[in-house]
């Protein structure tokens, strides 16, 4: 009885599903689907390597100095880093003294202590980074209704991360010719910027990155927009994974100790068998 | 019960001797996992993944209520207090890491220990209870995890919960009060978190209850094994301890190399980076896609997409739970007297042949985006799924001719039984 009624609900199953099936199929040949943009014009992110890449990964403190720099000069502008303090900072390499003279040098909000009333005052190492927007209202107010996103952990909330940064602020051109007759409705509208590595092509962010040497780099290294774009794509793996490295390293300590520790429960294994060692008869 | 060879639990240190008469707990435990439990001397490698399965279970508890110590449920802060938890908090990040690649660890052991129960037909008699607090184990565990992703309130949590309790307005007349009421709300907000919070702290405890459950009945019939033929003497069986505490101590030291891998290789690579992206209400997602461990029975929700009789939405949440709740009759449907798949010709070709490709072809589609040709792909895989267990199971076991069963676990292993050659003379061929 179980067996007949089982039978008679999976053959239910299986029909209407086989004629949703149908009708797809149906669908798929009458009305082939349209080519969209996107599909034809996307771009996969370009390969670029980091020293925190692979198994045995380290942090360039230079270039991640130098990422910050790019950061604090251009993209700050616009993007705020609400998940890491100045006090971070000390992981770049920089000392007590230097990353208090750094907080101070940005404006965070504060309260008058006289009165109550908001203000700001200089930062201190415990702040947050600040905003460079009041609040969300400011921000679209100011971006042609396109809120910049918070940068901390963009790179981790994009496939390929830090790739992908460094392929959008180094991917914008001018849509090609082909674009332009095959899907004149995805050409860039006002105030808006045809990037390939971007998932709809069209990006509301104007490109970041426009001259060679647009920051002045500290330890003199060529401010080429292609180095920018690395190192601020470094600088965001770090704000986006501070504990990488420590992980990486201490997941090396760990699997040392479970291969020990496995092997061992190996031979246990084995000689507590070894008395009941099966004799097949193949 | 046990079986009448079973090692008894004699103690001579007169602390334990003491322990035993006023709360035998030592005894319990030598019963149920030490060396008074006589099991099948045959158990291959599939049979690790009860154990692992517990394992799994404590190692969730014990990170998840160190993580509920720094988390906050609150929909204004409970992104940030994560980020807190991977930023500030020591060891923080180790913790989270380990309980969000926990959950997909759990699920990797579970879904084997369940293939291993269909290939080896482990749900039949004597062990149909087993069997049967196993698959409610499963849906405890699919709801804990469900409600465990929603935590973080990145945009996956929010868009998974709102589509995931969005299924339940598909049911006709009481859905959509259904839904508001499970919710708090007509949307995914702070009501839903607080109570999925409440409810993910609770539900591994009701868990780790029913897990004592499905050991208990297991104890009953005692452990199943790769021949599928039952205990008949002492020299079928070993006692748990110390063969298979060593056994599993060693498959326990292998999972834990490849669990680790991820946890400090690859910690995201199971995630989706959506859910690095604030929940926000307003920007709905390109593609929204469950946590991978849902994904075939994600598939079989989006699979039906014509409205016949009732609209496809409903035969969609009504095929996705019965594609679970199909398990539960599964001592029933399959009639074969034979367990194993090793001994069932035709069962086992279905096995490999069909649902396995089937399953691996689900997985894959449920993560894929709903267009062609995944649709048309998830929907012939989920008419196989469904003949797989309601019709062709059912049919096989009956007209199948297995092949011939060794007499004991004893010849299967060693080659020959003297009982076998005993009880042949006993009982002449008729």
């Amino acid at each position: 009885m179980i067996r007949l009624v089982g039978i008679l609900v999976g053959l239910g199953f299986t029909f209407v599903v086989l004629l949703s099936f149908v009708m797809g199929a149906y669908n798929a040949a009458t009305e082939p689907a349209e080519e969209t943009a996107e599909h034809a014009f996307h771009l996969d992110p370009k390969h670029v390597e980091f020293e925190h890449d692979g198994l045995f990964p380290a942090w360039d403190v230079a270039q991640l100095q130098r990422g910050y720099q790019v950061y604090k000069e251009v993209c700050s502008a616009c993007h705020s880093l609400n998940q890491v303090a100045f006090r971070n900072l000390e992981e770049l390499g920089y000392s007590e003294e230097q990353v208090k003279a750094e907080a101070a040098s940005w404006t965070v909000p504060g309260i008058n202590p006289d009165t109550g009333e908001a203000s700001s005052r200089p930062g201190l190492p415990t702040d947050d980074f600040p905003s460079p927007y009041a609040n969300n209202v400011a921000a679209a107010a100011a971006n042609n209704n396109a809120i910049p996103p918070d940068l901390s952990l963009l790179t981790k909330a994009r496939h390929h991360g830090p790739a992908y940064v460094y392929s959008l602020l180094t991917g914008y051109q001018e849509p090609s010719a082909e674009l332009a007759e095959r899907f004149p409705d995805s050409l860039p509208g006002t105030g808006l910027h045809h990037n390939p590595y971007f998932a709809n092509l069209n990006l509301a962010m104007a490109p970041p990155l426009t001259a060679d040497g647009q920051v002045t780099y500290a330890d003199g290294t060529d401010a080429t927009i292609d180095q920018m774009a690395k190192d601020v794509a470094a600088f965001l793996t770090w704000t986006a994974e501070p504990a990488l490295i420590d992980r990486i390293k201490l997941g090396w300590m760990v699997m040392g100790f479970l291969l020990f520790a496995t092997i061992l429960a190996w031979l246990a294994k084995k000689q507590v068998w070894a008395d009941m060692k099966p004799k097949r008869k193949d | 019960m046990s079986f009448p060879w079973a090692k008894q639990y004699e103690p001579t240190n007169p602390l334990m001797k003491y322990l035993d008469e006023k709360l035998p707990l030592p005894r319990l435990v030598y019963n149920a996992v030490g060396a008074g439990y006589p099991v099948p001397r045959n158990l291959n490698y599939m049979w690790n993944f009860g154990v692992l399965a517990g394992f799994c279970l404590v190692l969730q508890i014990v990170t998840g209520v160190v993580l509920a110590m720094h988390y906050a449920a609150n929909d204004a802060v409970a992104f940030n207090s994560v980020e807190h938890i991977m930023r500030d908090v020591n060891w923080g990040w180790l913790m989270r890491y380990a309980h969000a690649n926990g959950a997909s660890f759990f699920f990797v052991v579970l879904y084997l220990h369940i293939f291993r129960g269909f290939y080896y037909s482990s749900y039949k008699a004597p062990r149909e209870m087993v069997w049967l607090i196993g698959v409610v184990i499963f849906l405890l565990t699919m709801a804990t995890a469900f409600m465990g992703y929603v935590l973080p309130w990145g945009q996956m949590s929010f868009w998974g919960a709102k589509v995931i309790t969005g299924l339940f307005g598909a049911i006709p007349f009481v859905g959509e009060p259904l839904q508001v009421w499970l919710l708090g709300g007509y949307a995914p907000d702070n009501a839903a978190l607080n109570r999925f919070f409440s409810l993910h702290f609770l539900l591994p405890f009701v868990i780790a209850g029913v897990v004592i459950l499905h050991i208990w009945a297991l104890h009953i019939p005692g452990s199943s094994n790769p021949t599928g033929v039952e205990v008949k003497s002492e020299s079928d069986t070993v006692p748990f301890h110390p063969y298979y505490t060593a056994k599993d101590g060693f498959g326990l030291g292998v999972a834990l190399l490849v669990y680790c891998a991820f946890v400090f290789f690859m910690p995201n690579a199971l995630g989706h980076p959506d859910n690095y992206i604030p929940a926000n209400p307003l920007s709905t997602p390109a593609h929204i896609v469950p946590e991978w461990y849902f994904y075939p029975f994600y598939a079989i929700l989006r699979a039906f997409t014509f409205d016949f009789i009732l609209p496809a939405k409903l035969w969609g949440v009504l095929a996705m739970f019965a594609a679970i709740l199909v398990w539960f009759f599964l001592p029933w449907l399959d009639k074969s007297p034979v367990r194993s798949g090793n001994y069932r010709p035709m069962f086992r070709k279905f096995f490999w042949f069909g649902l396995i490709p089937t399953m691996a072809a689900l997985f894959y589609l449920g993560g894929a985006p709903a267009e062609e040709p995944y649709v048309m792909f998830s929907q012939i895989f989920t008419a196989y799924y469904f003949l797989h267990f309601l019709v062709i199971l059912p049919i096989v076991s009956s007209i199948e001719k297995p092949e011939p069963l060794p007499f004991s676990i004893t010849e299967e292993v060693l080659g020959s039984d003297d009982k076998a050659v005993l009880n042949n003379k006993a009982e002449p061929a008729a």
